[in-house]
């Protein structure tokens, strides 16, 4: 021992994946996990016009996401283009031999939920999959990214990638987040912090005390933001909290391979010395609940704060930028936070829809009536059953929310749920783009407690207030 | 895939930071299938009014910016969601370039697989290029073999990866060289199945279980 470099977390992974290197720079990464979804039939069109197969079906899995309605599964889907998306899924696994977890599916969900849920993510692996949220598996310390649909294809047909290796930055998190703080709040602060663009060509190691604390849907809400401060993924050490959540999946291994496995898994911790390109650091002690205002997750304040004034920044860029998203979302500089009213809530996505999330909302919104309408979409079929048997489901109905199946939903709209022109949506998702949950529709991203504060009261919240003396 | 050499050719500023792929193509027009083009949809909700009628005072309506193949704008260009078809709508409209400070990483991937290039400036040299553009210059050049960029008497350089620039300068895509090293791939996958057998996913049955094991209520 003692003689190889230390290694971060991200570069073991990495090298026993490579299959070969070139002196310029670029890998050949051998791919572990490749999840489809309906946004994949570009990618299945490019191997059918090359007349290629799939390398290694038995490591792909099909997930129906993108398009699946979120009401009325017992009938036909109605809407012509989003049943031929979902039928084309269907057609594409079929005809490759993939594994599919499709509409009707008892497991059916959002595939950064279905993923982990099934056992399919585990430590150590590589996992792309058509979609930039793909970062969040790597929650169990795998390196997992989003590829376009070339790249897709290139996977089907080879199960490889090639990649140049990013540079390496540790995101350090330390101290106690306080009650009411999430890791939707620690994950927007760093994104504030670091910016749209601030992790670039970098994958980041999370790692600190408050990150530790962390569970692993914490873990994976932080890890699927990693995308929105521009970095390749976002990885967390594997440790007892990961194990005990992957033991007993469907798809995790067990006896003497699981052995062997949390054995290699105990040796993926960056050691001790290893160096990184960057390092951040954040006190969790200092964070308090955060929402977005603007049209980028980078423009993220305190619910305490006041809205910037570009007449103040001195930066052209920033101050065009931050006139440009505060005509779009219909806002005044200098406003409270707290003084936005907002027009409806939706409470999903891969980001904010698995079981703990459900529970936090729940927490809120426990005996109280929301002011303004209320979409919850858990995370999976699976979430959903879970969330019955404990009773949320009713707490979010009898506060008058519209409890829904799973599926990515008013997230990114591809379905037809959608928040209408100049509507003012408190979302627990990933994106507050323009357009992103329809056309001219407003998106204030915050964690499902702040969110569910927000329907609550009509307007952009301190959910803190609302659970005292109910943690 | 078409190679990308020198190109002189109309350049359209687009003074905006954080031109996300949800803008460069809204998610509602992504089901059409690749042949039927996706250049009329490109930035939709920035060019059109609800009605379908052009807005005028978009940089890309006016006039003298039609048939622009060159795209100038602020940082974070092509950040967020993975879709290709961003690339699509960009390639298919006529873009072969796109000179920013910075992009999303996926994107630029994206880019390069169809033969579109993501130029890399500084923060300087593209508030420059900007300032050029709005005085009414159209014609610019971009010169990939010596990552240079030429306006009127101006000259500054971008950078990409070296490795994008030689796939982008020879028209080649990945696939036809990863199939070249097809036994190296096959003698990886043998001896990994037995370094990591535990990265092969055990058969899931068609019986769900119903047992997630996360924690339990309280």
């Amino acid at each position: 021992m003692g003689s190889e470099a230390p290694r971060t977390l991200f570069d073991k992974v990495w090298d026993a994946h490579t299959v070969l290197s070139r002196e310029d720079g670029q890998s050949l990464l051998w791919i572990d996990r490749h999840f489809v979804h309906e946004g994949s039939h570009h990618a299945f069109g490019q191997i059918a016009a090359r007349g290629a197969g799939v390398a290694r079906p038995d490591r792909t899995f099909g997930v129906a996401d993108h398009y699946v309605p979120t009401r009325g599964r017992d009938t036909a889907i109605a809407n012509e283009a989003v049943r031929r998306m979902v039928a084309r899924l269907d057609d594409n696994t079929r005809a490759h031999g993939i594994r599919l977890f499709g509409l009707r599916d008892p497991r059916q969900g959002i595939v950064h939920v279905v993923g982990p849920e099934q056992g399919l993510t585990l430590p150590g692996l590589t996992i792309v999959c058509g979609d930039s949220h793909t970062s969040t598996h790597g929650a169990f310390g795998a390196i997992a990214f989003g590829i376009g649909a070339s790249d897709v294809a290139h996977v089907l047909m080879t199960q490889t990638l090639w990649q140049r290796r990013p540079k390496r930055m540790l995101v350090h998190v330390d101290g106690r987040a306080g009650p009411g703080v999430a890791a939707k709040d620690i994950a927007l602060s760093i994104v504030a912090r670091i910016g749209a663009d601030g992790a670039q060509g970098h994958a980041i190691e999370y790692a600190g005390s408050a990150i530790r604390a962390l569970s692993m849907e914490g873990r994976m809400t932080l890890c699927n933001l990693s995308v929105e401060c521009g970095a390749r993924c976002g990885m967390v050490a594997p440790d007892a909290t990961t194990l005990a959540f992957v033991r007993g999946r469907p798809g995790t291994p067990d006896g003497d391979i699981l052995a062997r496995a949390e054995m290699a898994w105990h040796a993926l911790p960056s050691d001790a010395d290893a160096a990184f390109d960057q390092v951040v650091t954040l006190d969790a002690t200092q964070i308090a609940p955060v929402v977005t205002w603007g049209t980028n997750p980078e423009d993220a304040v305190s619910i305490t704060a006041r809205l910037p004034d570009p007449a103040a920044i001195a930066d052209a860029g920033r101050a065009a930028h931050v006139r440009d998203a505060l005509a779009y979302m219909g806002l005044a500089p200098g406003q409270s936070v707290t003084d936005i009213r907002v027009d409806r809530v939706f409470i999903g996505s891969c980001t904010n829809s698995r079981i703990e999330d459900l529970r936090a909302a729940a927490a809120v919104l426990a005996g109280r009536v929301a002011c303004v309408p209320g979409l919850v979409s858990p995370g999976s079929s699976l979430v959903k059953r879970q969330a019955e048997q404990e009773g949320l489901d009713r707490i979010f109905t009898a506060a008058g929310l519209e409890w829904a199946e799973s599926g990515c939903s008013m997230c990114v709209g591809m379905n037809g749920d959608v928040v209408a022109p100049g509507e003012r949506c408190a979302s627990t998702t990933n994106r507050n783009f323009k357009g992103r949950q329809g056309p001219g529709a407003r998106t204030h991203l915050m964690s499902p407690a702040m969110a569910a504060a927000a329907c609550v009261t009509g307007h952009l919240t301190d959910a803190r207030a609302l659970l005292e003396g109910r943690w | 895939m078409q190679a990308f050499t020198r190109l002189t050719a109309t350049a359209c500023p687009l003074p905006l930071s954080g031109i996300d792929t949800d803008q460069l193509i809204p998610a509602r027009f992504m089901s059409r299938a690749r042949a039927d083009g996706y250049g009329g949809h490109l930035l939709y909700d920035l060019r059109f009014r609800d009605d379908g009628t052009p807005i005028e005072d978009f940089p890309l309506n006016h006039p003298e910016r039609a048939g622009a193949r060159i795209l100038v704008a602020r940082r974070s260009f092509g950040t967020g969601s993975s879709r290709e078809a961003a690339v699509y709508a960009l390639v298919d409209y006529g873009v072969r370039c796109v000179v920013a400070p910075s992009f999303g990483d996926i994107f630029a991937a994206n880019a390069v697989n169809n033969g579109l290039l993501p130029s890399r400036v500084e923060e300087s040299d593209g508030e420059r290029l900007l300032r050029l553009l709005a005085t009414g210059i159209t014609q610019i050049t971009i010169d990939l073999e010596n990552c240079q960029i030429h306006a009127e008497d101006t000259v500054m350089p971008f950078v990409i990866d070296p490795v994008w620039r030689t796939k982008l300068l020879n028209g080649w895509d990945d696939i036809d060289l990863t199939m070249s090293r097809l036994p190296e791939i096959r003698a990886f996958a043998a001896e990994d199945a037995t370094r990591r057998p535990w990265a092969q996913p055990r058969a899931i049955h068609d019986t769900p279980s119903v047992s997630t094991n996360g924690p339990q209520p309280v």
